[in-house]
């Protein structure tokens, strides 16, 4: 099990391999269907992004409530493959990392190699378990979109498993 | 790879069991996704129900739950034109069927939106032998099941006609999975399917290993005689369901 620093290093990425078990440490962005489109939006007509994605890493996630006192409810991957189509244009603005659940398409496999980014996947209903490795929970941007609005994470050693390396080879297809 | 969960796999499931124990001690929902509740409800021909109806009773108590335990609202009020996630909406979907006696029994199920992506049905030919049923839900759970959160819970409906067989698969995920069905024929398809289904190597999280599916269960019904309709309706590991009875 290796720990991993945020955000991910042209280092990091290259070393780390399809089934590799690791624990990410730093700050990630929650951005799920409604937040994708948006983005893609902004980024096709130029438009000034909610965020800086360059060198990010993105969690296909919308918590469910914070009970009062609590950081965050229970919060899990969602279905990446939903994110498809406009995961090519959010690793070309710069984002390098992408947690969820289940396998990418052709294309999304072909963009994670030509950008050098990494996808890496929790375990799908692991919610309440997942949920304790998040530190701190802020509101970046779309509040109206609730659970899918997108969200700054704090996370210390959030347990994954690397699913498609930088060089394209899918833990799925192993 | 099929006789026996990866290394990546086998962290899956000792991370979902911890889940279930973190969930009953925090008294937090399994999974951030609470799902759309479905209800099915057996009404009493001498039940009297006052001051309103029993789908305002539902759908208020749904909504109450939700409001007053941070459960995730992940119920649109319309799928085309009001994707809003904070308009009203109608928190659940209602099957009442009319029963004779004094009985009011309501089933309460809230199921994910990823595992009912993962589910499919098929107008088959009335002809299709067990072989091509079986492929037909082998072939369903090797297209989806890596994104639905396996190890699955599968219901299947064989029967009915396009409009319910959705429901009897539904309804088939209602059905104990700790005991052998009651009924030997279909304890020996279900059998048979689950052991399909675990030799695709798929595994837990979709990451290698032979527990993709924890449990089969399978429903069957009248159908036409042209038709053979068939819904595999996929779970994902949060099996949830509750039985009121009044």
């Amino acid at each position: 099990m290796s720990k991993i620093e945020l955000p991910l290093t042209t280092e990091s990425r290259k070393e780390l391999k399809a089934g590799d078990l690791v624990e990410l440490s730093g700050v990630i962005y929650t951005a799920r269907d409604q937040a994708h489109k948006r983005l893609v939006s902004l980024i096709e007509g130029e438009k000034e992004l909610p965020l800086d994605l360059q060198d990010q890493t993105i969690y296909y996630a919308g918590p469910a409530p914070a009970r009062p006192g609590e950081i965050i409810g229970s919060i899990g991957p969602t279905t990446s493959s939903r994110m498809d189509p406009f995961t090519p244009a959010i690793l070309k603005a710069g984002v390098k990392g992408m947690i969820g659940k289940g396998n990418r398409s052709d294309d999304v496999i072909k963009a994670i190699k030509r950008h050098r980014a990494v996808y890496f996947v929790a375990t799908g209903g692991a919610a309440v378990y997942l949920s304790q490795f998040i530190k701190k929970m802020e509101l970046i941007a779309w509040q109206e979109l609730g659970p899918e609005a997108i969200y700054k994470l704090t996370i210390a050693d959030l347990p994954l498993v690397v699913a498609i390396d930088s060089e394209g080879v899918n833990v799925f297809e192993k | 790879m099929t006789s026996n969960n990866t290394r990546a796999g086998s962290q899956v499931l000792a991370q979902l069991i911890a889940n279930y124990q973190d969930a009953a001690a925090k008294k937090m929902p399994l999974c951030q996704d609470c799902g759309y509740i479905t209800a099915f409800a057996k009404l009493g021909n001498m039940v009297v129900i006052e001051n309103g109806t029993l789908s305002e009773a539902i759908q208020g108590g749904v909504a109450a739950a939700y409001n007053n335990h941070n459960l995730r609202q992940s119920v649109i009020a319309d799928a085309f034109f009001e994707r809003d996630n904070f308009k009203p909406r109608r928190m659940a979907r209602i099957h009442t069927s009319l029963i004779r006696g004094e009985v009011l029994k309501i089933t309460i199920m809230p199921k994910g939106g990823g595992s009912d992506n993962a589910s499919r049905i098929k107008m088959m030919k009335p002809t299709a032998s067990p072989e091509e049923i079986l492929e037909f839900i082998t072939d369903t759970v090797k297209e989806t099941a890596i994104s639905a959160c396996p190890p699955l819970f599968i219901g299947i409906g064989i029967g009915g006609s396009f409009d319910t067989v959705g429901t009897l698969a539904k309804k088939a995920l209602l059905e104990n999975f700790e005991k052998p069905n009651l009924d030997p024929k279909l304890d020996k398809l279900e059998t048979y399917i689950l052991e399909a289904v675990n030799k695709l190597g798929i595994g837990p999280g979709g990451l290698g290993g032979d527990v993709t599916a924890l449990g089969v269960s399978v429903l069957t019904g009248p159908s036409h005689m042209a038709s053979l309709p068939v819904a595999v309706n996929i779970n994902c590991n949060s099996l949830r369901s509750v039985e009121l009875e009044f």
